[in-house]
Formats: structure tokens, sequence, C-alpha cells
């Protein structure tokens, strides 16, 4: 807040919406509680003493982790809790605790002191490392310290959180919105993190509005300020002036009744009032929000993004895991099709072999590594196929600039077939081999690579921040980024003509297939796939039952000839006011 | 007293799984278990310890075990280094 404005000026950020919904209430500012360390000297016969407050403290931070432990393999998978259950191993190591124990009758120091100092040295030992996993298993034993630590002090985690309050803290670890989830609270505001975060996924899964990636929050709000959070815009607003918050109750409203009408529509298929059938499916991350999407409506998974699995992990899964994880998706979508995309690690997702990068979105990433690593890409393919045997799995390559680049990738699934055949595994033989087109070079080629292709599947989010140049998490030229571009739109229609002329179907898969106002414009391109996030699958199946093909058809005619981005959007926004005025719009 | 040398052969080195195996092998016997890499000596009953081994797949290792059932205890845990702790 810059000194000029009043501090109780009423201040938006934009952030990204994480968890849908809307909530208003006190701000506690969670900061992680890092507890003080005094050295004291103890007397021997304060030692029994002391070490009992260590073992007592030990036992409850046991118990705790037990507790996060529990909601997390429960909620997140066994894979993503095996952090918790490191964490729980530590505590119970009697070399450390004995070592620790010994060290408080020898040198009659405290308990918590000598707690610091024994574990500390490992921590050192661990950020001494180059290898990135150390680091992060640094934290670990760091979270384990003070929690025995804070367990000495006697000091409850989180007793300031008094009554419902909307969380504001730099970043949530899922052993945090575990415990929080607990007390009442009504939302959640993040400095860091992006929309397949672990918290946000679980935000949505506790049905608790969230917004992430906000930067600054925790610099701009103090405890006990009031703020708003719009989980459907990805907004957190300081200090709400009354109209601010007649407004957003109205929406809340809305949006509330919206969601109730829209139910009803989940079982009718996503076609125009001409008879135009689009496929509508959605984006998955974890095998757990399958059941979510189903209830939504979506007709399968557009995009099984397959790296979620490396999340908290040093390696890639081998071929078992992959192939038990993969059918286990495919039979959850069943009748209906899941596109897994092979891994697409780099750029801004963590590779287990990461390594510095000076530009890392123009770096190694997506079908890069994978044909310069045969066995990780042999692995997967094989698990992909071994899950196909009931003809609803896809295959799909990221990050393909070149036509080679998509030759080569499909001669590896060529090779995994052969393998697989000589081992007498079964899988399908016909199984459909799509490519992403995310690089503007693949989009130029899209008529070459479509020749080599059973699909094509638009990935607008990368399409549009390599067109016009832009970081969109850099807010100097985040207005930079407009998928409403004239010269996005053209890119799109040429790539949707390209797949057409080979007879392939052409889809969207980025955010922009979720956006309201780019329906219209994405039915009238042709897409014949749109694949979107499950919250909002229902609002645009309304809008595509709303419209007629020809009517988008014409509307995408009169958007070519513009060159403006804002009258494309006022054009666009009109046309969904008109005919489908009960469809909420952000702008 | 038995000395042994192993090589990681699992893909992602010493993480948490494979240090969590080792922990709970040699705890079964009464020998001490310290693992030499470098300048570093740790206590192999100590998964905080074990944590602390960046080990990657091709390093090698020095095992020393001192105790009664020193002999069993080096056959058990090389044979966890050697399957690559079921992870290949």
């Amino acid at each position: 807040m810059t000194e000029a404005q009043h501090p109780h000026d009423e201040v938006i950020i934009k952030g990204v919406a994480a968890a849908p919904g809307i909530a208003t209430g006190s701000v506690y500012l969670y900061s992680k509680m890092i507890p003080e360390v005094f050295a004291r000297a103890i007397t021997p016969e304060d030692v029994p003493l002391e070490i009992e407050r260590l073992r007592n403290a030990n036992a409850r931070a046991e118990k705790e982790l037990r507790k996060v432990l529990a909601f997390a393999e429960q909620k997140l998978g066994s894979d993503s809790a095996t952090i918790f259950e490191a964490q729980v191993m530590i505590l119970g190591d009697t070399i450390l605790m004995g070592t620790i124990e010994r060290r408080i009758a020898d040198e009659l120091r405290n308990a918590e002191y000598i707690v610091s100092d024994e574990i500390s040295k490992y921590k050192h030992l661990m950020l001494a490392s180059t290898d990135e996993y150390m680091h992060e298993r640094a934290h670990d034993v760091d979270d384990v310290m003070n929690r025995i630590i804070r367990n000495i002090q006697d000091q409850k985690l989180y007793s300031r959180l008094e009554g419902a309050s909307v969380i504001v803290t730099e970043t949530l670890a899922p052993a945090d919105t575990v415990v929080f989830s607990r007390n009442q609270v009504l939302g959640y505001a993040t400095d860091l993190g992006g929309v397949t975060s672990h918290a946000a996924l679980l935000s949505r899964s506790l049905k608790i509005p969230a917004v992430v990636g906000l930067r600054q929050a925790t610099k701009m709000v103090k405890s006990g300020d009031t703020v708003a959070i719009d989980g459907y815009a990805g907004l957190l607003i300081i200090n709400p002036a009354p109209a601010t918050l007649e407004a957003l109750a109205a929406k809340a409203g809305r949006f509330r009744a919206f969601e109730e009408k829209l139910a009803d529509i989940a079982g009718l298929p996503a076609e125009t009032l001409d008879h135009i059938r689009i496929e509508l499916a959605s984006n998955i991350e974890y095998a757990e929000e399958i059941e979510f999407a189903k209830v939504q409506g979506s007709e399968g998974v557009g995009l099984f993004r397959t790296e979620s699995q490396l999340v908290g992990r040093p390696d890639y899964p081998g071929e078992e895991e992959q192939a038990a994880l993969y059918a286990q998706v495919a039979d959850a979508v069943f009748p209906h099709p899941v596109i897994f995309r092979t891994f697409d690690v780099g750029g801004d997702k963590l590779a287990p072999d990461t390594h510095h990068e000076e530009n890392p979105f123009l770096g190694w990433r997506g079908i890069r590594v994978l044909l310069d690593r045969p066995e990780i890409f042999m692995n997967q393919l094989r698990a992909i196929l071994r899950a196909s045997v009931r003809r609803n799995v896809r295959i799909m390559f990221p990050m393909v600039s070149t036509l080679e680049e998509a030759k080569r990738a499909r001669a590896f699934v060529h090779q995994a077939k052969d393998e697989l055949r000589a081992k007498g595994v079964q899988f399908d033989a016909r199984i459909k081999v799509g490519v992403m087109i995310e690089v503007p070079a693949a989009a130029f080629m899209a008529e070459q690579i479509a020749a080599e292709a059973d699909f094509l599947s638009i990935g607008t989010n990368d399409l549009i921040q390599y067109m016009m140049a832009v970081d969109r998490g850099n807010e100097s030229v985040a207005t930079l980024y407009q998928p409403f571009n004239p010269a996005v739109i053209r890119t799109l229609h040429h790539i949707v003509e390209a797949g057409h002329k080979k007879h392939i179907w052409v889809g969207v898969c980025g955010e922009m297939a979720g956006d309201p106002l780019a329906t219209v414009l994405l039915v009238g391109l042709g897409m014949d796939e749109l694949s979107v996030i499950p919250p909002v699958l229902p609002e645009i199946k309304k809008i595509i039952r709303s419209i007629k093909f020809k009517d988008a058809r014409r509307a995408v005619e009169k958007v070519l000839t513009m060159t403006r981005e804002k009258d494309i959007r006022d054009y666009l926004s009109s046309i969904i006011k008109n005919k489908v005025p009960e469809i909420p719009l952000e702008n | 007293m038995v000395e042994r040398t192993v090589i990681i052969v699992n893909k992602a080195g010493l993480h948490t799984r494979p240090a969590a195996a080792i922990v709970k092998t040699a705890s079964r016997f009464q020998s001490d278990f310290f693992i030499k890499k470098g300048v570093f000596e740790i206590n192999g009953k100590s998964i905080i310890g074990v944590m602390t081994l960046a080990a990657e797949q091709g390093s090698s290792l020095h095992l020393v075990f001192n105790g009664p059932d020193e002999e069993q205890a080096a056959t058990a845990i090389v044979e966890l280094f050697e399957r690559g702790f079921g992870e290949n």
C-alpha cells in the first residue's frame, strides 16, 4: 500500500482462483511459527525432569504428526504422505534421541537447546548438498525440530485462531490445511502457489474458497483486518467497501442459484441448438478428482497431467507403479476416453533430475526431456499402453516444436508396442496418439504435424505466452497475456483448419477452454473437443447448449475482421449477455 | 568387525524409503552399524543420519559392523543394497 492511500481504502489484489466460493471475514495472518530457543544451564538434579519434558514433547509431536499423516494418506494418497512418514520416523529415531538425552545430562543444558543444536547439525549437512531433493528433506527435518521444540515449550500451535477466519499465509502445506480445517476456516489466501498445488486441491475437496498466487498479500494485511475472498475471480479484497460487500453477496447468491440450476444439465450432452456435438472433457491431475468431474457431467478426461506423480518424490515412478495408476484412471473414466499426456516436466514444473536453467520456459522441458531420456519415456509409454486394454486410452505429447520430434515420439510408441507384443502383453493396438500444439513453430506446421497425429490438442496457456512473448506471472507485462488477441485467434483458426484438412479432430485443453467468454469463439472456430477444469464444466456446457453453431461460425467471421483485443472481448461478452444472460461473467 | 563396500544400484539413490529400509533391517541386529561415505560417518540405525547421506546411484558406501551378530547383519544389509531396495 502506498502512503498516499488511506489505511482503510479498499485494496484489490489479483491472484489465481484455486477453489470456488466467496468468503468475508477477519484475517488470521499465519506465518510458520519458528520457536525461539535460548541456552539455559540446568543442575544435575534437573536432568531427569528435563528428559521427561523432552519425552512428553516427543510423544505429543508424534500424536500431531500421526493425525496429519492419516489425513494426508486419505486425501493425497500414500506417495505424498511419505513426507510425513519420514518425520514420524525421525521422532522415533532412538539413536538421535539417545544422543540428545545423553547431551542434556553431560552438558547440563535445557532440552530445547540440545534438540535444536543436535538436529541442526543434520539439517546443515543436508543444506550443504547440491541436490535439490536434499534441500527439501532439510525442510522436513526443520519442521520436525520445530515441532518438538514447540511442544517442549508447551505452546499450542494455532492458539490465536479464535472463531472463523480467513487464513492469509505465504504458502500452505498440506499439514497446515489439515490443522486449519478442523477450525473454522472461511477461506485461504496465499502468496505463492498455483491452481495445481496440493493446497488448492485440498481446499476444493474441503469446499473452502481459496485464492493463491497473490504474491505480496501477507505483507499487506495484518491479523484482524477485514477481507473478502472471491474464489471465482481469484481476488483478495482488503477492507472491502460496503458496496463491494453487497456486490459480492449478490454474486455469491447468483452463483449458488446458477450452480443449482446447472446440476440439472449434468446428464445432458454438450450439443448446440442446431445439434453440433462438442466433446466436453475435463483436465485432471489426480485420480481422486475423477469422481467430482463425473458429477459435473464430464465426458472423459481430455488431459491427464501424469507429472503429478512426481510431486514430492526424487525419482520417476517405475512402469508397474505407473501402469497401476493409469489402469485405475482408465477404469474410472470408462466408457469415456482418457488422454494421458506424457510427463511435462521443466518450465515451472519440477523434474526429479532438476537442474538450473537460465530460461526454463525456453529450455529442457516436455517432449525434449523424454526424447533425451528414452528409458523414462519407454517406461511411461509401456505403462500407458498396458492400461489401454478397454480401448478408451489415448496418448499425447507435450511441447512439440518440430515435425521431427512428433515423428520420433511416435516411433517410441511403436517400439513400446513391439516390446509388449514380444512379451505377450495385451494393449490397444490402434491406440490414438496426439500432439499438443503449444509452440508457435508447431502451430505454423500444424498441417504437417496433423499428418503424423490422430488428434491435436491446443495448450493455450503456453501458446499465448510464447506467441505474445510474455510471462504472465510477471506483473509488469501481464496485461499483454491476451487470449483474445487477434494473432492468437488467427493461430487457433489455422490449427483447426489444418487438423480438419487432415481429417483429425482438434481440441483445446488450455485454460481458455474453461473461460465462458471463449466458448462461442472456440465452438465457432470448429473445435471438436474442449477440456476444462471440472468446476467450470456445467457453465461451459450451458453456453454450448444455448447457442447455434451457425451463429457461432458467423461470430467468428466477424471476430476475424477485428484488430483490437478489447473489441473482441466486448463483442463476445455481448453475445453471452444476449444468449445466456444467466452466465455470471467476470467482466 | 566386518567391513563391506556397496554401490548404490537403485535409480533414486538413498532417498527416504531405502533409508527407512536400512534402519529397520539394521535395528533387528544387536551389532553396531556405521556407514562411511567420504569423510562422513553416520550411525546406520539412525533414520535422520541415513537420510543425510546424499548417496546417488553409482556412488559407493563403506559399511562397518561390530558386535555378536555382525556377520548376519552384514549379510542382510548388503543384500538390501544389492537388490536396490526392491525399487528397480
